[in-house]
């Protein structure tokens, strides 16, 4: 967002007459200034723009039925025209774009994965009941077996729809929904022995055709009294075939019964239809499993190992990772922090460097340099040796760790060059005039006031580093895999990428149930420990006390 | 900056524009998350326009769009009806597929691999097609890849396979059996003029069982079973038997610890790179990297899949298509477009010169097979396996390809991690 120039107020306040300002100069005294004529076109203007966009936005909700969002939408449409227009509450003027961001893409994304971490969302379980009774009728309608294809025209009387059959044989027939069929012998037929029309009926083309689709695919017109037969439709308004359910669905038990078997599906209560012997329909739906997800993620028996592990290299990962990248990062700052060192800008613009690039560019690029035979690192600096740096579970773990090294000592290299600007020199001469080396200069009066501005970053980093999806993922896939679990988990995975394999399915299918319960888990984890760190650094405040 | 005297104006102007935007934001964000239904009109029948007014939406990745856009132009011109053609990004179509449908957003049609339909199925977001006469206008092998459940559920337009490439100028003449190819690539390597006696894109983190199932066919082992209506049988997985572990012990042989003809630090990449500069005779690839190798100048020559054992060698046929989806709220116009337009010997051409996949279609593919290229992979593919479709494929690839890998690098025993194996992807798919 642009700032408006500044020199309009002061032509307005210039051009304003004098009374006026007499009038409003009581109300400095208030939470908020005057407003010139000009601010308050602006505000009008904005506002207008707000809400015919708004309006707009609100009438596609409207013609779309979706009357929560649209509730919700001129809730807030109105609270933003409350909060700008009314004459006090500047806090509420600051705070609102702000809190309203923290809502939609913050609490609205914790409260929604933990909406879904208490059903079965996933393969299988995709939407709703009706949904899935629906799909499983669509794909019960088989073609009987060896049934001629008919070729169809359809036929208007007073607004009933029928089709005209024509059989491979030239036999002209015809039906609706409500009559069965008959044979016709008045029909005329084109050159190829397509009966088009009967006399006394209105053939539709093709766009009447599109415009009636859903009555048309509706019709369902009986071969003969002989249900084995069955029914003639036609799935594209030009050829018609003989239809018969495999499954029959019955409203009122809530049952579909095989009709070859006769076995019937009941609903079993956790989002499918099963038979008697447990065997159960493919297509199931979403339901409230309730801590079913939590109690998986800490008692599936392929889960629970591998999980414990992956814990506990996430830790390892994002403390050391923090840890490293902090020190190298310091390292080279105060390295290059000399007023008499020369090139300096080329040297921090090189640093700089492994920040620019992007971290999923970084981890493929990475993972070709350590092929094991053709990598340029054991090609080129190890003279053909064949080390299997991403294939081996120790030296992987260390492969990821550098890596991130690499990716993320110029951020910390910055922060920290900032940092130590704004220390003052003088404590550096005042310590030295007492008689302290460079090093306890540094360890005693530097770092301390440091880490005063860098722990919340440092925080900030563990949080990033726990779930640095991109590193892990492009580098080693999270593989060389365990041995002791079936899931495709491996040594350097970390919980997010573990979660991302569950949700995505890399392997038994997507689960966003579990998947979002370990995600609920994984939040837990890095707020509780952000929450107990941020208590910690009060503590170093006091350096400046 | 310049102050005015009066200094809150430009504060709270800057935090009403502020506050404007994100009320902007608030309202199109809100939009987002609405559950938007196309509303479907009713017109009567004699209003034609209402009528021509409906589009078809379909989603397509960038490299099949261009071959589409003729067909909906001309499906426009004869129907009035549009097909909006959506460009996705190839690897996000399905899951998005599968997401958006149920929620009434998705598409009416997509473009896709037919090893997706099992999980469409599963997910309930398919609807079946039903070809008619129409089918027997097709290779067997596409009918039998849509096929699930005993109903076809998409239209094939492309069947691709891989294939063993030679390169003539190194290797004159073609070998059936693997180890005839192994030693012929040898003697190529001992005279100098190469350095890689064979060459497969492995993956050093989880190896590549899609590319070297040939050599495993061709000894007798399959993945899954097939039950009386030639589909594949989830309740069979066949892969643990002793065909299988006879398949690992030679991977052993031919892995590190052996002859070292595969190696599993040779990437796809790596693969395509080396075989591109003349450094090997053999290349165990797809359709897909031709186009860059003859652009390299590669003289090629496409030889039929070596046998490791006395079966024959039969690779996963990979079957595009296009899928209905089961929320449609424009069937019939969609199921026309697919059934009555995609089908034809025009659309099936055009979908070939312009992708170069070739054709499902048999009158389209004999105009394709004009190119010996196009000739010899459909036919390599004609005595090939269509991929599984079934949900349960996806437990298999995981265990199948890091026990390969770890064959391969000889560190695991092949009488104890094939079995293994078996096991593991039996226990996740409740076989």
């Amino acid at each position: 967002m642009t700032l408006a120039p500044q020199t309009t107020d002061d032509a307005a306040v210039a051009t304003s007459p004098a009374p006026s300002q007499l009038k409003r100069r009581p109300r400095q005294f208030k939470d908020h200034g005057p407003d010139s004529l000009k601010g308050i076109l602006v505000k009008i203007v904005l506002l207008g723009l707000v809400d015919a966009f708004a309006v707009y936005v609100m009438m596609m909700l409207f013609m779309a039925q979706s009357w929560v969002v649209l509730a919700i939408a001129a809730a807030v449409t109105v609270l933003i025209n409350w909060i700008y227009l009314r004459k006090g509450g500047l806090p509420a003027k600051y705070l609102a774009p702000g809190v309203f961001f923290l809502v939609v893409f913050q609490v609205f994304v914790v409260l929604y994965s933990g909406y879904i971490a208490f059903t079965n969302y996933g393969d299988g379980h995709n939407s709703t009941k009706e949904d899935a009774i629906s799909a499983i009728q669509i794909m019960a309608q088989t073609r009987v077996p060896d049934s001629p294809a008919y070729q169809t025209s359809v036929l208007d009387q007073n607004g009933e729809l029928f089709l005209l059959f024509t059989s491979p044989e030239g036999v002209v027939t015809m039906g609706s929904a409500t009559e069965p069929m008959s044979t016709v012998t008045d029909a005329v037929t084109d050159g190829s022995g397509k009966a088009i029309s009967v006399p006394g009926y209105d053939t539709l083309n093709f766009n009447q055709i599109i415009a009636r689709q859903d009555a048309i695919l509706d019709i369902a017109v009986p071969v003969s009294d002989d249900p084995a037969q069955g029914s003639l439709r036609t799935p594209d308004g030009t050829t018609s075939f003989a239809f018969k359910p495999s499954m029959t669905y019955d409203a009122a038990t809530d049952t579909f019964t095989d009709v070859e078997t006769g076995a019937t599906y009941t609903d079993n209560g956790e989002g499918a239809f099963a038979a008697a012997d447990g065997s159960q329909l493919s297509t199931g739906w979403k339901i409230n499993v309730g801590f079913d997800n939590f109690v998986r993620a800490f008692t599936d028996p392929t889960l629970r190992a591998p999980l414990l592990s992956v814990m506990l290299w996430t830790f390892t990962f994002s403390i050391a990772s923090v840890i490293l990248t902090f020190a190298l990062g310091l390292f080279l700052a105060i390295t290059f922090n000399r007023d008499d060192l020369r090139g300096k800008k080329v040297y921090r613009v090189l640093m700089i460097l492994p920040y620019a690039f992007p971290a999923f560019l970084s981890g493929l690029v990475w993972s070709g340099i350590l092929n094991p035979q053709f990598g340029w690192l054991n090609q080129t600096l190890l003279g053909g040796a064949e080390i299997g740096w991403l294939t081996d579970p120790v030296l992987a773990k260390i492969s990821v760790l550098v890596v991130n090294l690499w990716l993320g000592f110029p951020y910390m290299f910055l922060v920290c060059t900032g940092a130590l600007q704004s220390l003052p020199t003088e404590l550096d001469e005042a310590a030295r005039v007492d008689g302290a080396g460079p090093f306890r200069v540094f360890r005693s009066i530097k770092l301390p006031l440091l880490l005063v501005s860098i722990a919340p970053l440092l925080i900030a980093s563990f949080a990033f580093n726990f779930n640095n999806f991109n590193v892990i993922y492009m580098l080693t896939g999270g593989g060389p895999r365990f041995e002791d679990t079936t899931r495709n988990i491996g040594s350097t995975d970390i919980l997010i990428t573990l979660v991302y394999k569950v949700a995505f399915g890399q392997g038994t299918g997507r689960d966003y149930g579990l998947a979002s319960a370990l995600a609920i888990i994984i939040f837990i984890i890095v707020a509780t420990v952000s929450a107990i760190s941020f208590k910690q650094t009060k503590a170093l405040e006091e350096v400046n006390r | 900056m310049k102050l005015p005297n009066i200094s809150a104006t430009p504060v709270s102007r800057r935090v009403f524009a502020m506050g404007a935007f994100s009320a902007v934001t608030a309202v199109a964000l809100s939009a987002c998350g609405a559950d938007n239904k196309p509303a479907t009109s009713s017109p009567t029948p004699s209003d034609l326009a209402a009528g021509g007014a409906s589009t078809i939406t379909m989603w397509v990745d960038a490299e099949r769009a261009p071959a589409l856009k003729d067909i909906a132009a001309k499906f426009k011109a004869e129907t009035g009806i549009e097909v909006k053609l959506v460009v996705k990004d190839f690897s996000a179509v399905r899951d998005d597929f599968i997401t958006q449908v149920p929620t009434g957003k998705g598409p009416d049609l997509i473009v896709g691999p037919h090893d997706w339909v099992g999980k469409f199925v599963q997910n309930g977001v398919i609807a079946p097609v039903e070809l008619g006469d129409k089918a027997a206008a097709f290779t067997a092998t596409s009918i039998r890849a849509m096929t699930f459940d005993g109903a076809t559920y998409g239209v094939p337009y492309s069947v691709e396979n891989i294939a063993l490439l030679r390169n003539k100028a190194l290797l004159p003449a073609a070998v059936t059996t693997f180890d005839e190819v192994v030693a012929a690539g040898k003697g190529v390597v001992d005279a100098g003029k190469a350095q890689y006696a064979f060459l497969v894109g492995l993956d050093p983190k989880q190896g590549d069982p899609y590319h070297l199932y040939p050599l495993q066919t061709s000894m007798g082992s399959a993945v899954f079973g097939t039950d009386a209506q030639g589909e594949y049988d989830a309740k069979q997985l066949v892969i643990g038997g002793p065909e299988g572990i006879a398949f690992a012990k030679k991977l052993v042989e031919w892995g590190d610890t052996g002859s070292k003809v595969l190696n599993s630090n040779i990437t796809g990449d790596i693969a395509k790179e080396e075989f591109k500069n003349g450094k090997s005779p053999y290349y165990l690839t797809g359709p897909w990297n031709v186009p860059d190798l003859q652009a390299a100048g590669i003289d090629l020559a496409i030889d039929p899949l070596p046998t490791a054992g006395d079966h024959k060698a039969q690779p996963f046929v990979g079957v595009n298509g296009f899928f209905i989806s089961a929320k449609s709220a424009n069937a019939l116009a969609t199921t026309s477009f697919v059934t009555n337009y995609l089908t034809t010997e025009d659309a099936q051409d055009s979908m070939f010169t312009t992708g170069g996949r070739p054709p499902a279609l048999i009158a389209s593919f004999k105009k394709a097979a004009k190119d010996p290229i196009v000739e010899a992979f459909g036919k390599i593919g004609e005595g090939g396996v269509p991929m599984p479709a079934i949900p349960e494929m996806d437990a298999v690839w995981n265990d199948w390809g890091a026990t390969e890998l770890d064959l391969i690098k000889g560190k695991a025993d092949p009488a104890t991690a094939w079995p293994k194996m078996a096991d593991s992807i039996k226990s996740k798919i409740g076989a």
